[in-house]
């Protein structure tokens, strides 16, 4: 018997099948909640009501309302990734090579785990009540100042104010990610190019950045997945009336996908595609700057 | 050194500008029900709302479901990979980051594709099946931080070596996991339990395109209707999740005092 046994491939004895049993439910899991869900859009993406495969649902894309869509969310999560990136940068400079008291630093880190997290329906809200008609902070400039923002053109309900709301959890997820990064800069480094006779700048563009693009250059992809992605923040804020992608997507969910489904699986496809480039781009760029923090 | 010092200062203090204004703009107008002055009407009001018990309540027992789930699924996956399947490791890992890279409303819609009344598991057609069914995705959406916390909480055991000494005196598999694992990285399940939390109890889009009455559409349907209650319920959404964050820095900080006791 115990023969048999060890002639078994490795993975039927009992005791690896018991640890097969011990991995099944998530990979079970996986599959119906992550896997198939997926692939259904992805495949319903190139099928038409038929079953038979064409492009035409991809083709659909090009229909003005949602290029436009997609050109202004990919704007938006563009232009909040660049801003975020920069100020994360500058705030993250500030904590780690600035000379702030190192409770600051602690403070801010903190603060910046919460606001990163502190998206969706209540980071909406709470612009509202700052920048809104009757904001806090619109009232404080009228009554303080005498400026009118609503007069000027401004508009909480905007493609501005809609950036503005992003950059609260863009900015933090940056200081997050860039913090280490910028702590791994080692003193000596910038000691060797000062003894080299490097002023402040120089040492930036000669040392610090190359160092830092391909984490700098990974964050920026994975702020734009972060902002592309979001939904309930912009539902909340503009109600539907400013159409980017994922809105477009949740009012064809909501209401017309029975009309035409697979307009829907298209858009939902286009959105993976976005994201995954941007994701991967990341991943990619995280490895390369790993080589330099060890 | 000290201008740089400075301009430290300065983008701080602008940051600091950029980020408490909301805040403070959120609690100044949650405080503004009152026609005579400041005062806490608004969240009386909320309190007060059936609506508002009846969709929070739900929200949080629907996190703390979803929490014992993602540990039931996650922590056996994470100690059979580390101990008996190195190999399959890249794959799980690539598993649990998905979520993070596929937007939540396109997982929602393949839920809504797959799992409708005219389907072999029409799950959204009964009250049950959709109370599972959104179980489920948010056990989904909280998996990039369960296994990456579990993770990490592995990496500081010796799992091999407790495994056969629990072995040894004769425990089951079931009885290893639940009385020599879970205890052991009880702490870093707590993290991923907070920050699971914290994301399940606002979350929006899942609830409202599975038809769900649950805190997020609940906030929705407010501030479309209302004018200072959706500002005091922010107020209550940052207040959990720094209550979430700060609890995870708390758990955090006294695992590491009790393994420099050790």
């Amino acid at each position: 018997m115990t023969t048999i046994v060890a002639s078994l491939p490795a993975a039927l004895r009992p005791r690896q099948v018991l640890s097969w049993v011990g991995v099944a439910p998530f990979f079970l899991f996986a599959t119906l909640f992550l896997i198939l869900p997926t692939l259904n859009i992805v495949l319903g993406a190139f099928r038409n009501a038929e079953g038979q495969l064409t492009l035409e649902n991809l083709g659909k894309l090009l229909a003005p309302s949602i290029r436009s869509a997609f050109w202004i969310s990919i704007e938006l999560s563009l232009l909040t990734a660049v801003l975020g990136c920069f100020f994360g940068l500058l705030i993250a400079a500030a904590i780690t090579l600035g000379g702030l008291p190192r409770p600051l630093r602690n403070a801010i880190l903190t603060f910046s785990g919460v606001a990163s997290n502190f998206a969706g329906v209540p980071l909406a809200f709470a612009f509202i009540a700052t920048l809104g008609r009757l904001g806090f902070v619109t009232m404080l400039l009228r009554q303080w100042f005498g400026i009118n923002l609503y007069g000027a053109g401004f508009n909480i309900v905007s493609f501005l104010g809609l950036a503005l709301t992003y950059l609260y959890f863009q900015i933090p997820l940056m200081v997050l990610i860039i913090t280490p990064a910028l702590e791994g800069l080692r003193r000596e480094w910038r000691e060797a190019a000062e003894s080299l006779g490097a002023n402040g700048i120089q040492y930036w563009r000669l040392v610090a950045l190359p160092v830092l693009w391909p984490s700098l250059l990974g964050t920026l992809a994975l702020l734009f997945a972060n902002a592309f992605g979001a939904v309930a923040t912009a539902i909340a804020l503009t109600g539907s009336s400013l159409s980017i992608a994922p809105i477009v997507l949740f009012a064809q969910i909501r209401g017309d996908v029975l009309n035409d489904p697979h307009l829907g699986y298209a858009i939902a496809f286009a959105m993976i595609l976005l994201t995954a480039i941007a994701n991967a781009v990341y991943i990619l760029l995280r490895m390369r700057a790993e080589r330099w923090v060890k | 050194m000290t201008e740089r010092r400075l301009w430290s200062w300065l983008a701080v203090v602008l940051g600091g500008l950029y980020f408490l204004l909301p805040l403070v703009g959120m609690f100044d107008f949650s405080l503004r029900m009152q026609r005579d002055g400041y005062g806490f009407e608004a969240y009386r009001v909320v309190l007060a709302d059936p609506q508002f018990q009846q969709t929070f309540g739900y929200s949080v027992a629907l996190a703390l479901v979803t929490i014992v789930l993602g540990i039931l699924i996650v922590v056996p996956t994470a100690y059979f990979v580390r101990l008996r399947f190195p190999s399959l490791r890249p794959i799980v890992e690539f598993l649990t980051l998905l979520p993070l890279v596929i937007p939540p409303i396109v997982i929602v819609f393949g839920y809504i594709r797959i799992y409708n009344t005219s389907s072999v598991l029409p799950l959204t057609g009964s009250w049950w099946g959709t109370n599972l069914l959104i179980l489920f995705g948010y056990a989904t959406l909280s998996l990039p931080y369960m296994y990456r916390s579990v993770d990490t909480g592995l990496r500081t055991i010796d799992v091999g070596s407790l495994t056969e000494a629990a072995q040894s005196l004769g425990a089951g598999w079931a009885r290893i996991l639940a009385v020599v694992v879970l205890p052991n990285v009880f702490v870093s399940v707590l993290s991923g339990a907070f920050l699971t939390f914290a994301i399940v109890i606002g979350e929006y889009v899942f609830a409202a395109l599975l038809n769900v009455g649950s805190f997020g559409p609940y906030m929705v349907w407010m501030g479309g209707n209302r004018a200072y209650e959706p500002s005091a319920l922010a107020v209550v959404a940052f207040a959990i999740t720094w209550a979430c964050m700060g609890l995870i820095q708390l758990v955090t900080r006294f695992s590491k005092f009790s393994t420099v006791r050790r």
